[in-house]
């Protein structure tokens, strides 16, 4: 009866009012990142044509000032992920699979505040904590592994250099990847974890077989959003590095590969004419990298759909 | 390969709640024993006790003794891992590892052992396992699509076709077919059947037909109120069971007065 009635009525006006609202927000999002792409396209054409003298430094044209500052952008944002995925794994497995329950909730609060902590603090305590604490190891590892290319020397005098910085910013990724990979791994089916301990295998076993597959895309999004505040962070790298436009991998000298993010908080206040087309420039490629990189990224996640538990 | 379970005077506690009070009985070799009684008297407790899973819930634990082949379940040098390789389960709702194939899935357990198993082995031991468990003819073909690609009752068997993959002396089942249509039922039964040529099998049943068809001997427990332990009412031949039991509450269960 009432099914009929509802049919008869067409949608109801609450239903109406919410399809509505939604499609305008959802058409208001799009314009805007219409109007910031256009914006942004728009502003960087005249650098992408300058030719040498008009663009900063020496470079004799755009590409050939972006390229170093891309190389230091993925190069530091790799450096923090390498450092960062590793422990929010461990730290979120701890928290959701091996502490008692009180400590795991003292634990996750910890981690949600180190969240909340500004990125400015996190680049002052880079230059004031970090960077003098491991500067005796970098002067250690230049010593005896400097045969190693990335511990090539000669060592910092401050500590401040691209390793520094990519710790910090592994620092400030690490609370939003643990937070995530903690809620995948809480969400592990204990049907499975179950079948797992039934079967003889041990804790750590058992997340092997049943809790770190199961939680693969969700590594992999909480990888993606760390990347993607790794690569747009600017004050942890601007406050910590004195950059070069060079492109090195050396781990522990003082010349180092600026970022993008990084370059246009420096650069910016005083740049004039094309080399503020550059900068925008250079904020349209860092924008690609980091679309190319989730793309990839979800391709990954993509390719064994089958076997990732959704249709379980 | 199987083997006697004496339990003796034992009681499962969660934390301070007392779930299941004072059970003594003995499950001989090469039979099947079904568990039966209303919801909450502590037959998936029980099981649970008999390899050792109720220790998953923080805060269980048993006081008495359950002996099998007459080694101390909990004596102090026991591993329970070790244990849960001996004493497998089956669960109620089908549990293959989705980010599994099939045949990772049958390999799951041996893996754990013997972690580089030459491919010709690993090839017999699932051929062997998914045939006792009833299921090669119908997975032969597609051993590398995910476990979760098959029907619920297909799943089921797989889980069974695991859990005899690691050899073990008992096969603990709990309710392993009551999320199944009855057409699938009759098939793990049949397979419940055969498997007890080499399994000590027990299994926790709902169904009054099931455990008179599958079962040589059937034990019912009851509760007197919720908050209240479960206990054995009474532990006979399941023909007995079911024909002329000795207590009361046993007659009006399986004739369907209460549960
Ligand atoms: N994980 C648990 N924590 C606390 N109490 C539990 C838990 N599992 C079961 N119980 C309690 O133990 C009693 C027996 O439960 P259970 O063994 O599941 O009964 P059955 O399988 O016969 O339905 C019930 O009172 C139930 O509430
Ligand atoms: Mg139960």
């Amino acid at each position: 009866m009432t099914t009929d009635t509802a049919r008869r009525g067409g949608i109801r006006l609450g239903d109406r009012v919410f399809a509505g609202s939604a499609a305008t927000a959802g058409a208001l999002i799009l314009i805007v990142l219409a109007a910031v792409a256009v914006f942004l396209i728009a502003q960087s054409l005249p650098a992408l044509g300058a030719g040498p003298g008009e663009l900063p430094g020496t470079a004799q044209n755009f590409w050939v000032y972006v390229w170093p500052l891309v190389f230091g952008t993925i190069w530091s944002a790799f450096l923090a992920l390498l450092v960062a995925t590793p422990l929010s794994i461990g730290i979120a497995l701890f928290i959701s699979h091996y502490a008692p329950r009180r400590l795991a909730q003292a634990l996750g609060y910890v981690i949600d505040l180190l969240a909340a902590v500004p990125s400015v603090v996190f680049g002052l305590w880079g230059i004031v904590v970090l960077a003098p604490f491991v500067q005796p190891m970098y002067s250690w590892l230049v010593a005896n592994l400097g045969w190693i290319p990335l511990f090539a020397g000669p060592v910092s005098g401050t500590g401040r250099t691209v390793l520094t910085a990519s710790v910090v910013l592994a620092v400030m990724v690490l609370p939003i990847m643990t937070a995530i990979c903690r809620e995948v791994f809480l969400q592990a089916p204990r049907l499975h974890e179950e079948a797992a301990l039934a079967l003889g295998a041990t804790r750590w076993e058992m997340i092997r077989m049943a809790v770190l597959p199961f939680a693969r895309a969700g590594i992999v999004s909480a990888i993606m959003l760390g990347l993607g505040r790794a690569l747009g962070e600017t004050m942890a790298v601007a406050m910590v590095l004195s950059p070069a436009l060079v492109v090195n991998m050396f781990l522990l000298t003082s010349i180092n590969p600026n970022t993008i993010a990084a370059n246009i908080a420096l650069q910016f206040p005083e740049a004039t004419g094309v080399s503020v087309n550059a900068l925008i420039a250079s904020g349209l490629v860092l924008f690609l990298v980091t679309l190319g990189i989730n793309m990839i990224a979800r391709y990954i996640v993509g390719r064994r759909r089958a076997f990732s538990g959704a249709n379980a | 390969m199987s083997k006697r379970i004496e339990v003796t005077d034992l009681d499962v506690y969660y934390s301070r709640f007392l779930a299941v009070q004072n059970v003594s009985l003995t499950i001989e070799p090469r039979t099947v024993t079904a568990f039966i009684g209303p919801s909450g008297c502590g037959k998936s407790t029980l099981l649970r006790t008999l390899n050792r899973m109720h220790e998953v819930v923080p805060g269980a634990r048993v006081e008495g003794r359950v002996l099998i082949d007459g080694d101390d379940l909990y004596a102090p040098d026991v591993d329970p891992v070790l244990v849960r390789r001996q004493v497998g389960m089956v669960f109620q709702r089908p549990n293959p590892f989705p980010t599994m194939s099939i045949r990772e899935n049958v390999l799951a357990g041996v893996r754990l052992n013997n972690r580089r198993m030459p491919r010709a082995d690993a090839d017999d031991l699932v051929e062997r396992s998914l045939a006792s468990a009833n299921l090669w003819n119908e997975v032969k073909d597609r051993l590398n699509l995910p476990g979760s690609s098959l029907s619920g009752g297909q799943q089921q068997r797989l889980c069974i076709a695991r859990a005899v993959a690691v050899a073990p002396d008992v096969l603990l089942m709990d309710e392993p077919c009551s999320a199944l249509d009855p057409i699938s039922t009759l098939a793990i039964e049949d397979l419940i059947e055969e498997l007890k040529q080499q399994y000590t099998i027990v299994i926790v049943t709902h169904n009054m037909q099931q455990a008179s068809r599958v079962s040589d001997r059937t034990a019912f427990f009851n509760i007197s109120g919720a908050g209240t332990p479960g206990t054995l009412i009474e532990y006979d031949d399941t023909a007995t069971i079911f024909s002329r039991p000795s207590v009361q509450a046993t007659e009006d269960y399986v004739s369907g007065k209460f549960g």
